[in-house]
């Protein structure tokens, strides 16, 4: 059943609206709600949320409990490509938890964490940006590492990154969420503006499988999830870019690169020269690299995930 | 006065980026002046430029103490003001929500943290503010409730207002919080407008500015204006006043004007047939403090906040 959430008057003949799809079946009392498009330019989400719910509506008889699909937190963004909340020129995260008596998007932001807050679980997809292509991966705060790290393993993603506490990310719906109360796992995969099927397939079986841990679906299971990497404390190399250019790069997401492996290169078309090399600082797995080659100075081309030495064996994995 | 480059990059196919400073004096450094952060912040940009007009003019007077350092950065960020985008063009991001800086991170950390040390060490800092919300405000410093915010110090601007807000947990990474935690009396300035130049507010302004230097020692020769015995507002307690309807929006009052309760202060028209959604009340006596400035309003858009 869909139900709209929020409905606000725009200036001109429209009512500006979020709206969620209500999908209920059986006894159980467990509600899973997947979430997505806080940023408008994040499309990878529309494709998991289509998914899980055709997947529900073609088997309601397997749900046990109440999955909510809400498609677009940021609906002008998304149809208007934009990454933030058009007309206030802000980012939608970092908002939360709104004000009822605030501005449009404030309300809304506010309106979004009420009616979400009770859930069992809460999904926030996200999809890097234009400028990043990620590997599947869940970020977690390391306030909530011991809650949310055993629901993230069931999402079937490569990476776990569990991050430091960061006072600017204190306004986002997952920080909100988390922090009274209702567990909110955030994924980030692909890249803006695009939707890879893989990376969203290999996702909702995810989302299946998480809600049959939680004991919401009663399908049986496709394929074992995959074991994560489950990354924690300063164990990130950032590799920023030394000179503004074009950067080329041939490298993939979610690969193991050796120390001193080249990934790619800062030319300049203009002197036809290179301009720096850019090579891995260590043995690790790349989870980020960059998908959009114009750089400036510091702009981040690449992450990898350092290996220690017994992980040098394993590729990082619990096996 | 020393013209100095304070920062550079070089771009891909532009001219290098460039942040150019005004120094005045040397020995103690006194005061910062910070123009432009964002691509739309013109009036921010104009108010520094006369105000290093004005200041080399009193120093070729010998009126400044040479001992006392003032450095004026009139715009952070030419490189957004030429192509007309209010944040970083290449990734959106927002030179005053990266302090203090990291010079090993992401270009506008790096553009931050250039700028944080050049600022680190002031006694006094004054940044042009603007706002997200498109409006005009009554000229006003406004401070951010660290503990560290000097009001006193405040004060001697002389500005008709003086405004405390709680900080929100992004508001951590904006130059005047940063600014309060290393130890220098930081204020926003707001100087009515944002993308246009407004130059009865920025005469104001100026003057503001001025008294502030004569009252440091900066300025030694008699200065000649009054100003303000600064009300201190606290931006939790003002009355503020929403759009109930969207459409065309008109104002009767602007930023600066003193309503009776209850008078019409705005007209939200139908934006097809012109019939009238909304006249918009004022809700208390008092003066306007911010005033909506945009054609086309949202439901629920912050419209009016009152003293
Ligand atoms: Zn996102």
């Amino acid at each position: 059943m869909i139900k709209t959430i929020i409905s606000s008057e725009l200036p001109i003949g429209e009512q500006f609206l979020v709206r969620k799809n209500v999908l209920s079946n059986g006894n159980g009392g467990k509600r899973i709600c997947v979430v997505t498009g806080t940023h408008g330019d994040e499309l990878e989400g529309q494709m998991v949320c289509y998914e899980v719910s055709r997947i529900i509506q073609e088997n309601i008889e397997l749900l046990d409990g109440t999955v909510e699909i809400y498609p677009a937190l940021n609906p002008l963004g998304i149809d208007s490509l934009q990454r933030g909340f058009p007309n206030f020129d802000l980012d939608m995260n970092r908002i939360f938890p709104g004000n009822p008596k605030g501005t449009m998007v404030e309300q809304a932001a506010y309106r979004i964490t009420e009616d979400l807050k009770g859930a069992d679980m809460v999904i926030d997809i996200h999809s890097s940006n234009l400028y990043l292509r990620e590997c599947p991966q869940v970020r977690i705060n390391v306030m909530h590492e011991d809650w949310l790290v055993p629901y993230a393993k069931m999402l079937n993603v490569d990476f776990i990154w569990v991050h430091d506490a960061a006072t600017v990310l204190e306004a986002t719906l997952a920080y909100s969420l988390n922090s009274t109360g209702t567990p909110c796992l955030v994924v980030e995969l692909g890249v803006g503006q695009r939707i890879n099927d893989r990376m969203c397939a290999n996702l909702t079986n995810g989302v299946f499988n998480l809600l049959r841990n939680m004991g919401v679906w009663k399908g049986v299971e496709d394929a074992l999830p995959s074991k994560p990497i489950v990354c924690k404390g300063d164990k990130v190399d950032f590799l920023n870019a030394a000179n503004s250019g074009v950067f080329l790069t041939e490298q993939k997401t979610g690969t193991v690169v050796e120390k001193g492996q080249k990934i790619g290169a800062i030319v300049d078309p203009l002197s036809g020269t290179v301009l720096s090399e850019v090579i891995s600082p260590c043995l690790g797995y790349l989870f980020t690299i960059r998908a959009y080659p114009i750089v400036y100075e510091g702009s981040l081309m690449a992450r990898i995930y350092k290996f220690d030495e017994k992980e040098k064996s394993t590729g990082g994995r619990d096996l | 006065m020393i013209r100095e480059t304070l920062y550079t990059m070089k771009s891909l196919h532009r001219d290098d980026f460039k942040i150019e400073g005004f120094r005045f004096g040397s020995g103690e450094k006194t005061m910062a002046i910070v123009g432009s952060m964002r691509g739309d912040e013109i009036q921010q940009l104009y108010i520094c430029s006369q105000m290093v007009a004005q200041l080399k003019e009193l120093e070729s007077q010998g009126d400044l103490d040479p001992n006392k350092s003032i450095l004026i950065i009139p715009s952070c960020n030419p490189y957004s003001m030429n192509v007309s985008k209010r944040f970083w063009a290449m990734d959106n991001t927002d030179i005053n929500r990266m302090f203090p800086g990291y010079d090993q991170g992401e270009t506008t950390q790096r553009i931050a943290a250039a700028i944080f040390k050049q600022l680190e060490g002031y006694q006094y800092g004054a940044q042009m503010a603007s706002s997200y919300i498109p409006g005009s405000y009554v000229p006003h410093v406004r401070m951010l409730k660290t503990g560290y915010e000097n009001i006193e110090a405040a004060k001697m601007f002389g500005f008709p207002y003086i405004s405390v807000s709680t900080p929100a947990p992004f508001d951590t990474a904006l130059l005047n919080y940063n600014w309060q935690v290393w130890g220098t009396s930081a204020f926003s300035i707001y100087a009515g407008q944002t993308n246009n130049i407004d130059k009865k507010n920025a005469l104001l302004t100026q003057q503001c500015f001025i008294r502030f230097l004569k009252r440091i020692g900066v300025i030694r020769k008699p200065v000649k204006n009054v100003g303000y015995d600064s009300l201190l507002l606290d931006e939790d307690n003002l009355v503020r006043i929403s759009a109930k309807k969207a459409g065309l929006f008109t104002a009767q009052y602007g930023a600066g004007d003193y309503v009776d309760e209850g008078a019409t202060i705005a007209i939200i028209t139908d934006p097809n047939d012109g019939s009238v959604l909304e006249e918009v009340k004022a809700t208390t006596s008092g003066y306007i403090f911010f005033a909506y400035n945009k054609p086309l309003v949202f439901q629920h858009s912050l419209i009016f906040t009152i003293i």
